[in-house]
């Protein structure tokens, strides 16, 4: 029984409508594809979605109370909001440095900081926005 | 009072402004660059996916990772700068010199300059800018100002969402507020096509099956304290409701996403020529307005696509300032005006001479496909096998086919 | 030391902030001004024109009270103005005639203003009416001039007259809703609010909307009801042109005085109001329309020479106005019950007429309940305004800053204000007694978040500022009614049992 699926391909602007037939998880024909690429992507697409996932998880004791992060490469789609549920459970304390892990095992990838949060001045209560200024 | 004299003076501490001082300060200017909030670095601090600095890092960052390295380097390289310091005036006192007012908890500055480099970024437009009637509860936000409520200052703006306008950040927002639980009930866009790239309606909207209704609008919001639901229309071909096409949705927040503004007020209080299609201010192809060694960069010149432009705007502009410092040539030059003929909204320079090779960044007013991009006085053409009001032009053209037009005008046309 | 009475006044708009301030000077008063809101003059108070009336539109033979404390109303403004250092412009009004037969029409008012006693009112014609305003509709016949009507700030007046009357002894309680008038024998005893009973000798009814369901409750005027008249006004960019000087409207309806056309003391052009008469029970609807908004794009360009283009709307907003049977003000002191006495059903002039009304509800205490007020020796007239950036030159501004770096620190970019305007704002709430901060007091005290960008860009560093004051988490801080956020970004996956797909 061959199965057929459609995406938009994101591969370049043009966004092809890309037509794929299956039997079971083989990929057999990909039609509407513009180049090569749009093909790869469509068989990814249909045997092993990935998303990169970008989120932010919490900071105590920051300038800010959140860190933004990645992951470092696409994990399963399916798997995303599990990892987002084990990320909303995690608080870092600050400071945290760009590129600093908050997850190594986040299905086959690790979940890195992608800003820089430094610590709160002491005395000091609630969220405060950065300050970095460079001199002065 | 604070009185300082630098070379140029930079406005605005987001990415285009910061790539503008950082090459200032390259070419050996004495320069200082001025940023109103509290930390330097703009709209990107608050972006948390990438797609940022893949022409000029060849990365595709997240907007901390991007706008870190521009900060980092402004540190290495000694840059002045002052935060929490906000341009009230500039003065022009002559085509060489500027005197800028600014207030900062410091006391009150003011800077003599001789070039201003303007790269304040764009406004959002708001719900009364895009004419949403009914009541006015509270949880109305813009995209920016939700995406910074969420991922700056942790706080989620909602839980039952509806998007009005599919712009990037629009859409952006969706993703990000579905990826936090909260149920988003659809992007609403009053035009027949979306606003944003399709990557970003692919990923971020289908993936998370959130319907986008195309051509419909937000007649009226409902709420006595926050919001309750909003009533949608289709649209018919004048943009006006269709009677009898009106739906519910439910929802405690509406989050406008529809498009951005050049910030130009310092510009036209200073007298600046204003472009009506790109709302931001006349350029020549040294990024100069309309007044002599004041330049303006990234969205406060034009509403970009990406970081990148911004940035290569802002070098550009530091470039030519150090140039136009040492020579001053831009009023011995004749200009040609860049017009708008069929299917080009906008197109950027607005003028140019001839004398040099030109970057145009332009975009259509809708979109089509296999079409050519003609210049009509030189003969010049460009193949596009599709053209979206989504996507920038971005096309160099050298000065050999700049100079072909005899006359003073260069009329862009993009036709089948 | 003479008994103290105790007075309630139910409402904390712009005629209960009036009374408050006149009552605060007797020494033998014990004044509470109740507020359902949580900050004062949220009703018609703060979504109205704006306008002092000369006086001239009032019939003194059907609306005598109106005519004559319109008039009194507009004199004392200007006394009041200079005390609470009231934000106000005395730039007089113009009443366009489009057609000649317009002027048979202002003959009229020209009588009327003979009979109240309204100085300098005349017609004008002709070239003279461009100009005295250039930004007038080259269509215009004429004009009838009143020199003495101004613009005034309605809200940065409530909280002028409260701020003051506080500062003298009145005490405000905020969120707290008033259910019922409490009577006995006759005699008013109380009121029962959201927060229990309050005691009280004497309750000033001045509830504004909901001053008919009140006064019905205390047994009186079972025939008065209060219809809502929405009135929807656009406002205008700061640099959007034209800028009339002049106070311009239209010839006078039954229902309005016409529509405006004016430049607010803030500096915008604001077109309004339309008028349009609700059901009863619609007391509630503040909601604009794309009619009514198309609707005063064109009154404008009746008015106007040329109309700023729609872009540059920056804001549009609707009020309701309480309107009495037959236009008449209710204002009554009763001895059935003794010490119950309405304020109610006051439609324009009101705004101009509060501080006459003031005056007046006080002599109807002394003649009525037979009060002797006795002056405080110790009464404060005078009461200072926010200081602001806006206003100040920069060696000004340069010299506020080295004694507060906050004045140096801009928080709202499209209107200049500081941090330490914000924080004023904030304190000042705080000591009339305002329990919850909210950012919507913030924006009408100092004008953060009423430029261009409408609060898009300043609305979440006001509410770390309140957020930080109050120790209020800063999800919870209340913008206008609701909260800035639903909790923090996580709360959503917090509260969320089930378990994720595991496909």
């Amino acid at each position: 029984m061959n199965r057929n699926v459609e995406y938009t391909c994101i591969v370049c602007p043009a966004g092809c409508l890309l037509k794929v037939e299956a039997e079971g998880n083989r990929v057999v024909k990909v039609d509407g594809a513009g180049c090569p690429k749009g093909v790869e992507y469509a068989k990814q697409e249909f045997s092993d979605p990935r998303r990169m996932v970008f989120t932010v998880v919490r900071v105590r004791n920051g300038e800010l109370p959140t860190v933004s992060v990645k992951t470092s490469k696409p994990v399963p789609k399916s798997k995303v909001f599990n990892l987002m549920r084990m990320l909303a459970s995690i608080e870092l304390e600050a400071p945290v440095e760009i590129g600093q892990v908050v997850l190594s095992d986040a299905y086959g990838a690790e979940v890195v900081a992608t800003r820089r949060v430094g610590r709160r001045e002491a005395g000091k209560h609630g969220c405060k926005p950065v300050s970095n200024s460079l001199k002065h | 009072m604070i009185e300082q004299k630098y070379d140029v003076i930079v406005v605005g501490g987001g990415p285009a402004g910061l790539s503008a001082a950082i090459r200032a300060v390259e070419t050996g200017l004495k320069t200082l660059l001025l940023e109103n909030r509290e930390m330097l670095g703009g709209i990107p601090l608050q972006c948390v996916h990438t797609g940022f600095g893949i022409h000029c890092f060849k990365e595709d960052l997240t907007g901390g990772e991007f706008i870190t390295r521009l900060i980092d380097r402004a540190a290495e390289i000694g840059l002045e700068n002052m935060v929490k310091t906000h341009v009230l005036r500039v003065q022009v006192d002559s085509a060489s010199e500027k005197t800028v007012y600014a207030a900062s908890p410091r006391g009150l500055l003011k800077t003599k300059a001789k070039a201003m480099i303007y790269a304040v970024g764009a406004r959002e437009r708001h719900q009364y800018e895009v004419g949403l009637t009914g009541d006015r509860p509270d949880g109305v936000y813009t995209a920016g100002e939700a995406q910074a409520l969420m991922d700056i200052y942790g706080v989620l703006p909602g839980r039952r969402i509806v998007i009005l306008g599919s712009g990037d950040v629009g859409l952006i927002m969706a993703r990000r507020l579905a990826l936090e639980k909260a149920e988003v009930k659809a992007v609403v866009e009053v035009l027949p096509y979306p606003g944003g790239l399709t990557r970003n309606i692919v990923q971020c909207l289908n993936d998370f099956n959130i319907p986008l209704y195309l051509g419909h609008m937000v007649r009226e919001v409902r709420g006595s304290g926050r919001v309750e639901k909003v009533i949608v229309a289709r649209v018919d071909g004048d943009m006006k409701p269709v009677e009898g096409s009106e739906f519910e949705l439910e929802c405690d927040t509406l989050i406008v996403s529809a498009g951005l503004k050049p910030d130009v007020d310092i510009l036209e209080k200073m007298g600046v020529e204003i472009d009506p299609a790109t709302r931001g201010p006349v350029v020549n192809e040294f990024y100069e307005t309309s007044l002599p060694l004041v330049f303006a960069v990234g969205n406060a010149l034009v509403v970009n696509d990406l970081v990148d432009y911004g940035v290569e705007q802002g070098e550009a502009a530091a470039n030519y300032a150090s140039k136009l410092l040492e020579y001053y040539a831009t009023q011995r030059l004749k200009w040609r005006r860049v017009d708008r003929g069929r299917n080009v909204r906008f197109m950027v320079p607005q003028l140019v001479s001839g004398a040099m090779d030109v970057l145009f960044y332009g975009r259509v007013q809708h979109p089509e496909d296999n079409v050519r991009l003609l210049i009509r006085e030189t003969g010049f053409e460009k193949r596009f096998s599709k053209v979206k009001p989504a996507e920038m032009i971005r096309i160099r053209i050298p000065a050999e086919e700049l100079v072909k037009a005899k006359g003073e005008r260069l009329t862009f046309e993009v036709v089948g | 030391m003479a008994v103290e009475t105790r007075v309630t006044i139910i409402g904390a708009g712009i005629i209960g902030a009036a009374i408050a301030r006149v009552l605060s000077r007797f020494e033998n008063l014990q004044v509470y001004v109740l507020e359902e809101n949580y900050d004062v003059g949220g009703g018609a108070s703060r979504a109205n024109s704006s306008v002092i009336h000369p006086g001239h539109e009032e019939d003194p033979d059907n609306q005598p009270l109106r005519a004559r404390l319109c008039v009194e109303g507009n004199a004392l403004w200007r006394k009041w103005c200079w005390e609470l250092d009231i934000p106000v412009k005395w730039a007089g009004e113009l009443m366009l005639f489009e057609r000649n037969e317009d002027e048979k029409e202002a003959e009229k008012y020209l009588e009327w203003a003979r009979r109240n006693n309204v100085p300098g009112v005349r017609i004008v014609r002709g070239e003279e009416l461009f100009e005295i305003d250039s930004s007038i509709s080259r269509n215009i016949k004429g004009g009838l001039h009143a020199p003495t009507a101004g613009l005034i700030s309605p809200f940065e007046a409530v909280v002028a007259l409260v701020e003051n009357a506080v500062e003298n002894g009145v005490r405000l309680l905020t969120e707290t809703r008033v259910k019922r008038i409490v009577t006995r024998n006759n005699n008013v005893v109380g009121v029962e609010t959201s927060r229990g009973l309050i005691e009280a000798d004497i309750v000033i009814n001045a509830a504004g909307l909901k001053a008919d369901e009140l006064s019905h409750s205390a047994g009186v005027e079972p025939w008065f009801r209060i219809k809502p008249r929405k009135g929807e006004y656009i406002i205008f960019d700061k640099d959007a042109e034209p800028k009339p000087t002049l106070i311009l409207h239209t010839m006078p309806t039954p229902l309005t005085k016409g529509v405006y056309a004016l430049t607010t003391i803030h500096g915008n052009l604001m077109i309004g109001p339309t008028a349009e008469d609700l059901p009863y029970e619609s007391k509630g609807d503040t909601s604009t329309s794309l009619k009514g908004l198309d609707q005063l794009v064109k009154e404008a360009s009746r008015m106007l020479h040329r109309t700023p283009p729609r872009s540059k709307i920056i804001k549009f907003f609707a009020g309701l106005r309480p309107e009495p049977p037959d236009g008449k003000w209710l204002i009554k002191a009763y001895s059935k019950p003794h010490g119950f006495v309405n304020v109610a059903g006051i439609r324009s002039p009101g705004l101009t007429a509060a501080p006459a009304i003031a005056n007046h509800v006080s002599s109807l205490l002394r003649e009525v309940y037979g009060l002797k007020l006795v002056e405080k020796k110790s009464w404060k007239p005078f009461r200072r305004r926010i200081t602001t950036v806006n206003e100040m030159d920069y060696n000004t501004l340069d010299k506020h800053i080295l004694e507060n770096p906050d004045y140096g620190e801009i928080i709202c970019f499209c209107n200049n204000v500081s941090k330490a305007e914000v924080l004023e704002a904030i304190g000042r709430m705080l000591a009339i007694g305002v329990k919850t901060i909210t950012f919507d007091g913030v924006k009408l005290r100092t004008t953060a978040g009423f430029g261009k960008c409408q609060a898009s860009r300043c609305r979440i560093r006001i509410a770390l500022l309140i957020s930080e004051a109050t120790g209020t988490p800063l999800h919870s801080i209340i913008v206008k009614k609701a909260s800035i956020g639903v909790g923090g970004v996580k709360t959503l996956w917090a509260e969320s049992k089930e378990d994720v797909e595991n496909d």
